[in-house]
C-alpha cells in the first residue's frame, strides 16, 4: 500500500533562481519525480508562513520552500529573511509536536538543474517514507 | 544600586500621593492609572488631569481590564504626546508597548513610565462579582511574601519579567513591607527629575532582593510544571484539533492582543472568504468539512505572526469563551520562538524585532 503513494509536494519557487534551475532541469531532460508542484513566486520571502501552513492544512504532504542562495539573491537580502521566518515556523511545528520533516528550505541556483533534481528526488523519498499527511482525511480543521 | 524615594505611608497610597504629586506640580499634564468604576471591583484605566479625581484612582489594583500597551499604541499611532503624562502600568504592558512601538505603532516621547515589581493579576471572569475584593488580602500577604499569589491568571504565575524593563519609576512591592512604607525606585534621569521636591527620604537601594530572586525562582518551578503538564495540549495535529477545535471564531485573542496591531486581521480580510470551488474540491478529498474552516490555520498563523514578541499579558486566555489555554501555549511556542533569536520581547526600545533583521551567517541547520 505503501509504495503506491505518490506524495504531493507542493514547491515555492523564487522565480530568479529554483524557478530557472528547475527550468534547467527540464531542458536538460533530467529524471525526477513528478510529485512537486510548482508555484512561482517573485522572491522566497513572499512566502508568508501562513501560505506554507495552508497548503500543510489542505493536504499537502510537504512544502518546499526555495530559493537564491545566501547572497545572491536578486533582491540583494530577501533570502535572509525568508531564512529567519521558515526557522520560526519550523520552531512552531516542532514545539506543537508536528512533523516538521514535512516542510524544507533550499537554496538552488538557476545554473543548479542537477541539484533541483536531487533535491525533489530525495525529498519525495523521504516523504514517501513518512507516509500521508495526516491533515488530508481530518475534518475539523 | 539606583536611587530610592522613600515615603513612610502604604504602597498605593505612597503612588496616589506621587500621582497627586506630579499632576500638582505641572510635571505631567496628565495620568494615566487604573481607577474604580463600582464597588464591586471593577477597575478600568482612566487618563485623568483633574488631580481631585485621584481619589478614585487605584494605581496597583491587580486586575488588567485590558492591555495598557495597546492603549498608549493608540494615543501617540498619529502623533507623538505633545504634553507629558504619567502612566502606571504592569510590567508586560510596558513590554507591550515597546514591541508596538517597534513596529511603529506609538511613541516613547513625553511619556513618564511608572511600573512596579509584579506579582500578577486576576482573570478579569471574577472582576465584576465582588470576587477581587474578597482575594485582595491575600494577594497583598503573597506580595508581602513574595509568593506566587493563588488564583491568578496562568501566565502570570509563570512569569520571569516582574521586574519591569524601561521604567522611569518602579514601585518595589514584592517582598517589601508595603503596609507602612512606599520605595519608589528612580530608574532613570527622568524619574529622577520628576520626582525632585517631592516629601520622602531619598536612598539608595537594591530592586533585585533576596525575595524577588526566590519568587523568580518559583516562578521558573511553576512554569516548568505548567508547561509540562499534558493536559495543556497534546503533541502533534490530532492535539491542536482537540485544544482548538472548540474554538468558536470570535477572534477575540487578536482583538484583546496587544502586538495584534492590524486594524484589519488578514484571518478576518476578504481573502479568507472561500470561493464555492474551494469548498467542493475540500470535500471531493475528505469528504466532510469543518464550516467555516481554517480554524487551526488562524491560531497556528497567530503563532508566526505575533509568536516573537508575545509578552505573555494573558488577556486572550482570559476572555476566550470556551476557554482554551491560549496564553499558555502562546508563551510556551512563543517563548521557543524567542529563544532561537535570543530575543526579549519589549526589553529594549532599540533591539530590533528578529523577523525584520538578519545575520549573513547563521541558521544553516533549517537549510537543507
Amino acid at each position: 500500500m505503501k509504495d503506491d503513494f505518490e506524495p504531493t509536494i507542493i514547491g515555492f519557487l523564487c522565480r530568479w533562481c529554483s524557478y530557472a534551475g528547475a527550468d534547467l532541469a527540464g531542458t536538460s531532460r533530467l529524471q525526477y519525480p513528478p510529485s512537486m508542484l510548482p508555484i512561482r513566486v517573485m522572491c522566497s520571502s513572499r512566502v508568508d508562513p501562513v501560505f506554507i501552513i495552508t497548503a500543510f492544512l489542505r493536504g499537502a504532504d510537504a512544502v518546499l520552500v526555495a530559493g537564491c542562495h545566501p547572497g545572491d539573491c536578486h533582491y540583494i537580502e530577501g533570502n535572509y529573511y525568508t531564512r529567519r521566518r521558515f526557522a520560526c515556523l519550523r520552531k512552531i511545528f516542532e514545539t506543537l509536536g508536528m512533523e516538521s520533516d514535512r516542510i524544507r528550505l533550499s537554496w538552488i541556483s538557476a545554473s543548479e538543474g542537477p541539484r533541483f533534481a536531487q533535491v525533489v528526488t530525495d525529498y519525495t523519498d523521504k516523504i514517501k517514507k513518512l507516509g500521508p499527511n495526516p491533515a488530508k482525511k481530518e475534518i475539523f480543521l | 544600586m539606583s536611587k530610592v524615594l522613600r515615603i513612610s505611608k502604604g504602597a498605593e497610597q505612597g503612588v496616589q500621593e506621587l500621582l497627586k504629586f506630579l499632576l500638582e506640580s505641572g510635571k505631567v499634564k496628565g495620568v494615566l492609572t487604573l481607577t474604580k468604576i463600582n464597588n464591586n471591583g471593577a477597575v478600568d484605566y482612566s487618563l485623568i488631569t483633574n488631580s481631585e479625581m485621584l481619589k478614585d484612582a487605584l494605581p496597583l489594583f491587580p486586575l488588567m481590564p485590558a492591555n495598557a500597551g495597546k492603549l498608549l499604541s493608540r494615543f501617540t499611532l498619529k502623533s507623538a504626546l505633545a504634553e507629558p503624562i504619567a502612566v502606571v502600568v504592569k510590567p508586560c504592558e510596558l513590554r507591550a508597548f515597546i514591541e508596538l512601538v517597534k513596529r511603529e505603532q506609538g511613541s516613547l516621547e513625553n511619556f513618564l513610565f511608572i511600573s512596579s515589581t509584579c506579582d500578577g493579576v486576576y482573570p478579569l471572569e471574577i472582576s465584576s462579582n465582588g470576587e477581587v475584593a474578597k482575594k485582595l488580602s491575600k494577594y497583598w500577604d503573597a506580595v508581602k511574601k513574595g509568593d506566587i499569589a493563588p488564583d491568578i491568571r496562568p501566565t502570570c504565575s509563570c512569569c520571569k519579567y516582574f521586574l519591569p524593563y524601561n521604567a522611569d519609576i518602579t514601585i518595589a512591592l514584592i517582598g517589601e513591607n508595603i503596609d507602612k512604607e512606599c520605595k519608589i525606585f528612580l530608574t532613570t534621569e527622568k524619574g529622577k527629575k520628576s520626582v525632585e521636591g517631592m516629601k520622602g527620604q531619598l536612598v539608595e537601594g537594591e530592586l533585585k532582593t533576596q525575595e524577588v530572586k526566590n519568587l523568580l525562582n518559583k516562578r521558573e518551578e511553576n512554569k516548568k510544571k505548567l508547561f509540562d503538564n499534558p493536559a495543556l495540549m497534546q503533541d502533534g495535529l490530532s492535539g491542536l484539533i482537540e485544544t482548538f477545535g472548540r474554538c468558536i471564531g470570535c477572534h477575540g485573542c487578536s482583538r484583546v492582543c496587544p502586538i495584534c496591531y492590524c486594524t484589519l486581521c488578514t484571518f478576518d480580510s476578504k481573502d479568507y472568504e472561500n470561493e464555492p470551488s474551494t469548498y467542493e474540491t475540500e470535500l471531493k478529498k475528505r469528504g466532510g468539512m469543518r464550516v467555516p474552516p481554517n480554524t487551526i490555520l488562524y491560531h497556528i498563523g497567530r503563532l508566526t505572526h505575533i509568536g516573537i514578541s508575545c509578552v505573555g499579558c494573558g488577556m486572550c486566555t482570559d476572555v476566550c469563551p470556551v476557554d482554551i489555554p491560549l496564553s499558555t501555549i502562546f508563551l510556551k511556542v512563543g517563548g521557543e520562538v524567542q529563544q532561537t533569536f535570543n530575543y526579549i520581547p519589549g526589553k529594549s526600545v532599540e533591539e530590533k524585532v528578529p523577523l525584520t533583521i538578519f545575520e549573513k551567517e547563521e541558521l544553516t541547520e533549517v537549510e537543507d
